[in-house]
């Protein structure tokens, strides 16, 4: 069985390889380049698989699961510029992939035990545009 | 990863088999079935697979996929009569099911225009005539 939860956050970001040049940037990642930054309201999804216990009738304890997702995730991105504010963001480029993974990395230690395992992450950049990860090479 | 993009465009059809008679249309499509025809605003959701590239932190160039969808599916889809104007829907009638794997074929048929080998893929498209409905079709499916 699969449980979804879903949580927003806001955060400015700056997509551009320093090692291209000013041109390439702008070739490769168009608007998302400026340097000043731009932001997003980001919508994040969390999917998580398990059984539902037999005694409490539930995969795992959904207050736990928006906890740890506003722990791990929403009070490190939410309102913050990521390239200056979030690590690895200043060394990666903050690309909505390049969150999913991070976001990944962020919640698995978390949801790994009996009670629900991270399943997916959805990043939606905008209602437009969002990546699923599950965990495999990126 | 897979990378999702959405995508909208306006079009009219009509459900009609030509196979069937009149009534049996009627009863088969009911108001699809008009002869005058109708339209909706449709949603396709195209899904790519693909991996992280190190220098862009991409999965997919949006922008190469933006071109290819609007040349092979927006413009020649939107604001048309799907069935008289489209190749494919003079014979099959222009059902979801049928749109949805109308757009796999060309996005198919056209993907090495713009993606290279080893590059990103087409996963899946999905389409919606209405927000009460949707239709997958894997790009496996679609010779």
């Amino acid at each position: 069985m699969l449980i979804t939860r879903k949580v927003e956050f806001s955060a400015s970001h700056v997509c551009r390889n320093p090692q291209l040049s000013e041109a390439e940037n702008r070739a490769v990642f168009g608007a998302a380049a400026n340097p000043h930054g731009h932001g997003h309201n980001y919508v994040l999804e969390v999917t998580v698989e398990g059984k539902p216990d037999p005694v409490t009738g539930m995969v795992l304890d959904l207050k736990t699961l928006k906890n740890t997702m506003n722990r791990e995730v929403v009070e490190i991105y939410d309102h913050r510029f990521l390239n200056r504010e979030v690590a690895p963001f200043d060394k990666v480029i903050p690309t909505t992939e390049n969150l999913a993974v991070d976001i990944w990395n962020r919640l698995q230690p978390h949801l790994s035990g009996p009670h629900g395992r991270l399943h997916g992450v959805r990043i939606y950049e905008t209602p437009d545009l969002y990546v699923d990860y599950f965990g495999d090479a990126p | 990863m897979l990378v999702t993009r959405k995508y909208r465009f306006s079009a009219s059809h009509r459900l009609h088999a030509p196979e069937l008679g009149d009534a049996e249309n009627r009863e088969l499509y009911g108001k699809c079935n008009n002869p005058f025809g109708h339209g909706h605003n449709y949603e396709i959701a195209v899904t790519v697979r693909g991996r992280v590239e190190a220098s862009s932190g991409r999965a997919v160039d949006i922008e190469l996929l933006d071109g290819l969808v609007r040349r092979e599916v927006l413009e020649p889809f939107d604001h048309r009569n799907l069935n008289e104007e489209v190749e494919a829907f003079r014979t099959a009638a222009p059902t979801s099911e049928n749109l949805g794997c109308e757009v796999v074929r060309r996005l198919k048929r056209n993907w090495r225009t713009v993606f290279q080998e080893d590059g990103p893929r087409l996963e899946r498209v999905a389409i919606a005539e209405t927000s009460r409905n949707a239709f997958e079709v894997s790009a496996h499916e679609i010779e």
